[in-house]
């Protein structure tokens, strides 16, 4: 087994982790955490099924083919076919490039505001702290549906504005974690030691305070993506978020999904179940990796 | 504790003024508003004085600072005014849904407490066995469900299950009517919207009580109970889960507030005519009143369910209060 390791002798005793082949390391990553290598396992099958989605997709997922409506899974459609004659399986391979896209960019958007924003209320303090936090409340307090029809009412529908509806709720949430977090690191001395040596309030910020806040920062990233795939799909269900002919899963449901729920239920299961398993993948993900980023909560 | 209690109450106001300059403004960016609305809906060209008459009547030909006023002194004195769309006053449209919202909260709610914490305290105990990671994967999957999804499936189920055993397919009704003036009618409309939301719900509860009740049992105390020779059982039930208990008492109290005003899709799909309808109506309206009214109940509600869980918090909880 350490066949690699015994041949650069000494090596094994400093970096025992790294001298495993990288297969066998890849081996007890799982067994340590088998729901996190499933969550990783469905991720990395939807981002290759979105990336890939022209190559994989049997069909057409936008043109409508009135000669094959409403067909029940067989062996032409694995999903069966909506109303408008489109395959379903089609449509969902391309819906996940949708759901990344604005899980991804509004998490990544909300968090990395969240980071800065929580990093210098810490940082600053006094009022600056108490106002931001104010702030912060009435965001989180604030209900999103009012936010979400907001913006779509003065923006229009579209994938863009959906993000910036989904993004603004996500800010107070990671700026409040990062926040508490960020407090504790204030009091070390090598915040102190940068300011002694007149670094500028962004150098500590950004070179000093955030590198030190990255778990948090990860964890709710994570967390981010697959709630922004829920939110997404329950925008859109409403009518404001992705608009028709986009496939997105949420309104795969919408459209008529639920008029034929009883004649044709393969629409409404396979899209639910889509955004279920996404979700199920990115939460299972983002709970081994707060298991091990956060050593407070590592498993003994 | 007083002084405490003051201090959050005192930081209930900037949350509350806040919410309603967020709304007020919010609404006056949207373009067009309710004269608009409604002439536009006779059809053809409306002149710019009837147009005039109306906004004259509706409130919103003054400046927007007297708008502004005009709105925050009506929450203070609890006067929610008229709505612009129906005519109604608003304590009157709001009054028709908040039962329903409520009772729909509080199924929720019960079902997600009694749910979650024998699982979660379950899940904690047996750490990392099978046990363990199936009630995470079922929490895990409670998240990942979008609880519209969840009530097509359930409503789905009930046709073809009533479909197959009688013959004739059973929906919920759609009708409300209050639990004492018939329970069985309202008990079959509204536990599967409870169902459907109260499974997430419970979903984010055991979570919280498995993380916390993990950090626990590894307190210096616990030790020491173990040390002492106690039965594992009273470890749990007397000195670790009373503990645990308070981060998951703050998340029961979030996702009820939550539950009376972000209802809008699960009652869409049940046919429900709860606060989630009214406040999708109210913004298609731009009915700027009903709208505001709403948002202040809804943060009210989100502020003070906050506020009584903190309270709550610092009363179980001594060093909270000191800090």
């Amino acid at each position: 087994m350490d066949a690699v390791s015994q041949t650069i002798p000494g090596k094994e005793i400093e970096e025992p982790a790294a001298s495993k082949p990288w297969l066998v390391s890849l081996f007890d990553l799982i067994r340590q955490q088998p729901l996190g290598a499933a969550g990783a396992f469905i991720v990395i099958i939807m981002v290759f099924l979105a990336v890939f989605a022209n190559l994989v997709a049997p069909f057409d997922p936008i043109v409508n083919d009135y000669g094959s409506m409403h067909i029940p899974p067989d062996g032409t459609h694995w999903l069966g076919t909506d109303q408008f004659g489109r395959d379903v399986l089609s449509r969902l391979i391309y819906g996940a490039r949708t759901a990344l896209v604005v899980g991804f960019v509004s998490a990544f958007i909300g968090a990395t505001a969240g980071l800065v924003l929580g990093v210098s209320s810490a940082y600053f303090g006094g009022l600056f702290d108490l106002i931001f936090q104010r702030v912060m409340d009435v965001f989180m307090a604030f209900p999103l549906i009012i936010l979400a029809l907001a913006v779509v009412s003065i923006f229009g529908t579209g994938v863009e504005n959906l993000i910036i509806a989904i993004t603004i709720p996500f800010i107070p949430r990671c700026a409040r974690v990062v926040r508490s977090s960020a407090l504790s690191i204030r009091e070390i001395p090598y915040v102190d030691a940068a300011r002694a040596l007149g670094f500028n309030h962004r150098r500590i910020i950004l070179r000093h305070m955030v590198p030190n806040v990255m778990a948090p920062y990860l964890i709710m990233i994570t967390a981010f993506v697959g709630q922004a795939i829920l939110l997404e799909a329950s925008l859109t269900f409403l009518g404001l978020g992705v608009q028709e002919p986009t496939p997105a899963w949420g309104l795969m449901l919408q459209g008529g999904a639920e008029e034929y729920a009883e004649s044709a239920p393969w629409m409404a299961i396979f899209p639910g179940l889509a955004i279920s398993l996404a979700v199920f993948g990115f939460n299972l993900f983002g709970d081994a990796l707060r298991d091990v980023l956060d050593p407070k909560l590592r498993s003994q | 504790m007083y002084q405490y209690i003051i201090k959050r109450l005192l930081l209930v106001i900037p949350t509350l003024f806040g919410a309603a300059v967020l709304v007020f403004l919010l609404l006056r960016l949207i373009p067009g508003d309710i004269c608009d609305m409604r002439l536009a809906g006779e059809g053809g060209l409306v002149d710019e004085e009837t147009l005039n008459t109306c906004r004259a009547i509706m409130g919103i030909d003054k400046s927007l600072w007297l708008q502004f006023v005009d709105f925050i002194w009506g929450f203070i004195r609890f006067d929610l005014g008229i709505s612009m769309w129906t005519g109604q006053p608003i304590s009157y449209e709001i009054g028709l849904r908040f039962h329903l919202s409520l009772q729909v909260a509080i199924m929720a709610t019960l079902s997600a407490i009694v749910i979650s914490i024998p699982l979660g305290t379950i899940s904690a105990i047996k750490q990392n066995t099978w046990i363990d990671y199936f009630v995470r994967a079922f929490s895990i999957a409670g998240i990942a469900i979008p609880s519209f999804w969840l009530g097509i499936i359930i409503i789905l189920g009930l046709l073809i299950t009533t479909q197959y055993f009688s013959g004739t397919p059973w929906m919920p009704p759609i009708q409300f009517k209050p639990i004492w003036e018939d329970p069985m009618h309202n008990l079959s409309q509204l536990l599967w919207p409870a169902i459907a939301t109260g499974y997430r719900y419970s979903a984010v509860a055991t979570r919280m009580t498995r993380s916390t009740l993990l950090e626990v049992l590894r307190e210096d105390y616990v030790r020491t109970a173990r040390a002492k020779g106690l039965l594992e059982k009273v470890i749990i039930n007397r000195h670790a889960l009373k503990n645990a208990m308070l981060p998951v008492v703050t998340v029961i109290g979030i996702e009820f507030a939550f539950l009376m005003g972000g209802l809008v899709v699960t009652e869409q799909v049940f046919n429900l005519n709860g606060l989630g309808k009214l406040f999708v109506e109210a913004v298609d309206h731009h009915d700027f009143t009903l709208t505001q009214a709403l948002v202040m109940v809804v943060v009210t509600i989100f502020v003070f369910t906050n506020l009584i869980v903190d309270i709550f918090y610092a009363w179980l909880d001594p060093r909270i209060r000191y800090s």
